[in-house]
């Protein structure tokens, strides 16, 4: 009796793998041919700017604390008017597994994953990418966004007071306030 | 103890506490901001609200802040309760209407007691929808950064700053929701203390300037427990370590040394460690038969080899130790030299000093106190110290005992201690009694009972008044003016009324007779049943430790190497030129064959070495120290630094191998080396157990310098090599420069820092408490090597000195201490050098007048062929005949005592 249902079985299946050759193919012929890769596809990751052309990432470390492989490291500094940015950023992309936590922790969408994943090297060591090598011109996704105009730090060309939803600052000294 | 009710479970408290903190003792997670530990409680954020029930049968219960309310027997509450639960998030709501979008740029983020709390609370969504009030910022100087708009109107930092360290220069400006906390007007902040608004203030107003420079979140530094080197309390720390350079000095809980704070010298002196002037690298001085000096990297092995050639075939050896370096390089220097040819490194009036002192309080029945119980004290007498520039902590402690005294009126009214502000309403502006005998004014004075300023004998002879007074059998000096006796008899007082009466001296004054008056009041206090203690204060972090292990002093040094008697000296993290007078270091210099220098910062020492050695700073190796109060404390490596830099106790074992001295595997560790301390020296007897031993391991495993969520690891020196290198083995501690191993209860002397679930501020301490204030799970790091002797008192110490006599042309030197300047290593540090006031020459009036020299006018002091020039200073405080001279800015030879120093105008030309 088992016998029958196993040559059943491998008959069934041959036959499987024989109606196949009737289907549409899913192999393309990369790299002549490309695949579609939806905006929201998580490969190479970049650092963008914000609308004004600046600096996105404030070098405020999240990404890095939430990668779950530690292969963000990066140094915070500041300009002379106390606009955060990072003095160095790197990515040690041979270590990287494109979780995509970094984009999700990021509180100024300065790191953002893309839609690319050609990036083989045949030295480990060239995976290693500095922040010139991540930021690109653009915001890449989410292009109206500036931390800057909605927080509260004063920055060169925006006072204390001028950001989003605020009002002049108080003079403490005024009796009748 | 008392069984209180939480959501129906019953607890067991301590008596006298409140809710708030009953709650927090029992590890359970209620919010709050504006009770603190060491300020008390006075009920301004409404944060920490709970439900109250009149008994198992009231359903309905009302809301009661638990920080004013007393944890009273049977009491019932809940803190889940759903009311009480959606009033906590309501109020934090409120509080953050203005709160900027700033987590991502704000140093406070990751330790933010504002975000804990804000996660605890379950606020969340924000529904205010008007504008943000703003604020100007304040530059506050070099320590402190300012945010203004980032504050909840706690209060905390006025009540810091103004109620509990005494600051003047900060307060609480205009009204409702436009509150500002700040300066009147942009400055530097005059306070010592200033440093721990960072810790106090719950979110990030106040944060750490010197770190902003090089900012690192707090998940991200590697920490160990270490010890400030900047005075003699050893107060306890936690550098933190980030791309191998130290980002910044956190304060470390020790229930019975620092508690809650540090001083500013303490919390900023550290950057030395990062400067670019470090020795780094082993230099060898070549000298040609011209004189001609090279100077070049040598390469380790070599010169060790150089050097065991020097020391073998006979010829002999000194080793010059260090009041700043650890017992264990001491003691390894002595190894090395052997203990006939060891010298201190202290001066031989110094060695006096600190000797004296430990010998006072080996063999008196007078307890040195620990720098938490002198706050506990109700009377105390200061003689000589200038305590806020010399050991500032001490400072913010005797800030706090002068409450004690009239405490007792909140006490019969039934005023808990932790009711802050019912407290200082019922105490007013009373204060206990504090005496202040200084050669010149100080900044404790303004909550001084009484203050007296005289020349430094004439501080010893009230002293010995003062023991008179106390005992007629002590001895008094002759000729004592009514004035002093009124005002001894006035000490003696108070001192006999207290319960805890405290002496403190030290050895600022330079004048051993102090110190022995110091002992014959205690003494006579002691022997007329009066428990009292006696504190003195210690030059530098590890003198009592390099006085326990003893030598002679470096004048003995200097001298036999003019004799001719050394062909060898090994000076271990000392700068010489510091210590004594410059001919006889450049003598030394002269005399000495070959000079060996083992130090981390250069100095004109390092300059003239032949054998430049460098050495580990206190975050790069392990090492003991011993404080004030006879307190051994191990500090631990927090980094492993780069090049050939190591404990100047390996630099010496290293010797000692390469001698053929010792065999390869002696210390080996550092325990090892504690080990033999032990053995050798009985007065170090303990040393070795003030933390656990390297082999020590919790559940199997070691303790990790890193926290849990450390970033990088894969990518920070990925830039160098895309392999990671192999995790640095540490030999001298349990501790792992890793983010693996135990994390839970450990000895409170390995705790590299205090997290707790939910508990990412500073605040997570109370985790870590046996109860709230009080000392660590499982028991406060160090061990005391000093404790009085059973039975009699000795005899007192006679002869008090004969009053002090003004000579008509020279003045006496009278060291005069800056709290940022005085200290060697923290100067090197830049934000604090920033605050380091100019050189001068203080002289009073009336010698002023003498001079015929006004403020502003330069002077020329003359001691021994010495001359120095600096700008006069009137201070009408100043003894006539003394000439005050800024400690460790002026030259060494005008600072050694007594010096009398011919003072001469110098007139422009
Ligand atoms: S999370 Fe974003 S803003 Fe923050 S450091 Fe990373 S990239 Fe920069
Ligand atoms: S104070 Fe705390 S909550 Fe406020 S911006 Fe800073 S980190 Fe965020
Ligand atoms: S500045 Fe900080 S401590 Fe002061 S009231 Fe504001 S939040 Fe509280
Ligand atoms: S009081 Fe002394 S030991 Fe304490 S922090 Fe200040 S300098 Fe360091
Ligand atoms: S902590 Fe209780 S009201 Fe602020």
């Amino acid at each position: 009796m088992q016998i029958i249902e196993n040559i059943y079985s491998i008959l069934r299946s041959i036959g499987l793998v024989f109606m196949h050759a009737f289907h549409k193919r899913e192999t393309v012929q990369y790299p002549d041919e490309k695949p579609y890769l939806a905006p929201r596809w998580r490969g190479r990751i970049v650092l963008t700017r914000d609308p004004d052309g600046a600096e996105r990432c404030v070098g405020c470390y999240l990404c890095a604390v939430a990668c779950p492989v530690g292969c963000i490291a990066l140094q915070t500094t500041e300009d002379e008017t106390g606009r955060r940015y990072p003095e160095f950023f790197r990515i040690n992309f041979s270590r990287c597994i494109f979780c995509g936590y970094c984009e999700e922790a990021c509180p100024t969408y300065a790191i953002q994953l893309t839609p690319d994943f050609e990036m083989c090297e045949y030295k480990r060591q060239n995976l290693v990418y500095e922040k010139e090598d991540l930021l690109i011109s653009g915001p890449g996704k989410y292009p109206d966004y500036n931390f800057y105009r909605v927080a509260g730090l004063a920055i060169g060309g925006k006072g204390k007071g001028e950001a989003e939803n605020e009002s002049a600052p108080v003079d403490p000294r005024g009796l009748l306030l | 103890m008392a069984t209180i009710y939480i959501d129906d479970k019953p607890y067991e408290v301590k008596d006298g506490q409140n809710l708030l903190q009953a709650c927090l003792s029992l590890g359970l997670n209620l919010s709050y901001f504006c009770w603190h530990p060491a300020l008390g409680s006075v009920g301004a954020c409404r944060q920490c609200a709970v439900k109250q029930f009149k008994d198992e049968n009231d359903k309905q219960g009302r809301l009661v802040m638990s920080c004013m309310t007393p944890a009273s027997a049977n009491i019932r509450i809940s803190i889940g309760d759903a009311e009480a639960k959606e009033f906590r998030q309501d109020v934090i709501e409120h509080l953050m209407t203005n709160h900027p979008h700033d987590c991502p740029v704000c140093d406070e983020g990751g330790e933010c007691h504002l975000q804990d709390m804000t996660v605890m609370s379950g606020h969340h969504d924000r529904e205010y929808r008007f504008k943000k009030r703003t604020h100007i910022n304040q530059d506050l100087g070099p320590f402190i950064n300012h945010e203004m708009n980032r504050c909840i109107q706690c209060y905390r930092c006025v009540r810091y700053y103004r109620d509990y360290a005494g600051g003047r220069d900060f307060n609480v400006f205009a009204s409702h929701d436009n509150v500002y906390f700040g300066r009147h007007e942009p400055g530097t902040l005059e306070s010592e203390f200033s440093g721990n608004l960072v810790e106090v203030c719950p979110t990030g107003v106040f944060t750490d300037k010197t770190q902003k420079k090089h900012y690192t979140r707090r998940w991200d530094l590697q920490v160990a427990p270490s010890i400030c080197v900047h005075c003699g309390l050893g107060c306890n720390t936690t550098p933190g370590e980030r791309y191998g350079q130290l980002r910044r000095i956190r304060n470390r809980y020790n229930g019975e040394v620092n508690g809650y704070f540090l001083c500013d010298r303490g919390r900023y002196g550290y950057e030395f460690v990062n400067s670019a002037q470090r020795v780094k690298q082993v230099v060898y001085r070549r000298r040609d038969d011209a004189g001609v000096e090279t100077v070049e990297k040598a390469v380790k092995g070599d010169v060790l080899r150089y050097l065991a050639r020097l020391l073998a075939d006979g010829a002999t050896a000194i080793g010059i130790g260090s009041p700043r370096a650890s017992v264990e390089t001491n003691f390894a220097l002595r190894a090395l030299v052997g203990p006939e040819n060891y010298f201190t490194g202290m001066t031989a009036l110094e060695t006096r000093l600190v000797s004296s002192m430990i010998e006072i309080l080996k063999t008196g029945p007078a307890r040195t106190p620990s720098l938490d119980e002198i706050g506990d004290a109700d009377a105390v007498l200061v003689l000589g110290e200038d305590v806020t520039n010399v050991a500032p902590m001490m400072a913010l402690r005797l800030r706090q005992s002068v409450r004690n005294e009239p405490m007792a009126v909140a006490h019969k009214i039934g005023i808990p201690d932790w009711n802050d502000a019912a407290v200082r309403g019922a105490v007013q502006t009373k204060k206990g009694p504090l005496f202040i005998a200084t050669p010149a004014a100080t900044k404790l004075d303004e909550i001084a009972t009484s203050t007296y300023n005289a020349a430094p004998d004439n501080l010893a002879r009230l002293g010995y008044a003062v023991a008179n007074a106390i005992d007629p059998e002590a001895p008094t000096g002759d000729r004592v003016s009514a004035e002093v006796r009124q005002l001894a008899e006035t000490i003696a007082t108070a001192l006999k009324g207290a319960k805890k009466p405290l002496v403190i001296a030290g050895a600022s004054c330079a004048n051993e007779c102090i110190i022995q008056a110091a002992a014959n009041i205690v003494w006579a206090l002691c022997k007329t049943e009066h428990a009292a203690a006696l504190s003195f204060t210690a030059p530098e972090c590890n003198s009592v430790g390099a006085a326990l292990l003893g030598g002679r002093s470096l004048d003995e040094a200097i001298q036999t190497v003019r004799d001719g008697r050394a062909d060898v000296v090994i000076i271990a993290e000392n700068d010489l030129y510091r210590r004594a007078k410059r001919a006889d270091v450049d003598a030394l210099f002269e005399h000495a064959k070959h000079v060996v220098v083992i130090d981390h910062s250069p100095t004109a020492t390092t300059a003239k070495a032949e054998v430049t050695l460098p050495a580990a700073a206190f975050p790069e190796g392990d090492g003991t120290f011993v404080n004030n109060e006879g307190r051994a404390q191990r500090f631990i490596q927090v980094y492993v630094p780069e090049g050939d830099v190591q404990e100047s106790w390996r630099w010496l074992r290293a010797l000692r191998v390469a001698t053929g001295k010792a065999d390869v595997a002696e210390w080996a560790t550092l325990d090892l080396a504690l080990a033999s301390v032990e053995e050798a020296v009985p007065a170090l007897s303990g040393v070795r157990n003030c933390a656990p031993p390297p082999a020590f391991r919790a559940l199997g495993q070691k303790v990790p310098r890193q926290a849990h969520r450390y970033s990088g690891r894969t990518a920070m020196r990925a830039n160098i090599n895309v392999s990671e290198p192999k995790i640095q083995e540490d030999p001298d501690s349990p501790l792992t420069f890793s983010m693996e191993g135990y994390r839970g209860e450990l000895p409170a002397s390995l705790l590299p820092s205090f997290w707790a679930p939910g508990w990412n501020s500073a605040q997570a301490l109370t985790r870590f408490q046996e109860e709230i204030g009080g000392p660590l799970r499982g028991g406060d790091p160090g061990v005391r090597l000093i404790e009085p002797a059973a039975g009699s008192a000795p005899a007192y110490f006679g002869d008090a000195p004969k009053v002090f006599a003004v000579r008509k042309n020279d003045r006496l030197a009278v060291s005069l201490y800056h709290i940022f300047g005085s200290e060697e290593l923290s100067a090197l540090s830049p934000p604090l050098a920033e605050r380091i006031p100019a050189l001068y020459a203080a002289l009073s009036p009336s010698d002023a007048e003498a001079l015929e020299v006004a403020n502003g006018d330069t002077v020329e002091l003359r001691l021994n062929g010495a001359a120095w020039r600096a700008p006069v200073s009137v201070r009408p405080d100043l003894p006539r005949g003394t000439v005050g001279v800024p400690a460790g800015l002026a030259a060494a030879e005008f600072l050694s005592a007594p010096a009398w120093i011919s003072v001469e105008k110098v007139s422009a030309t």
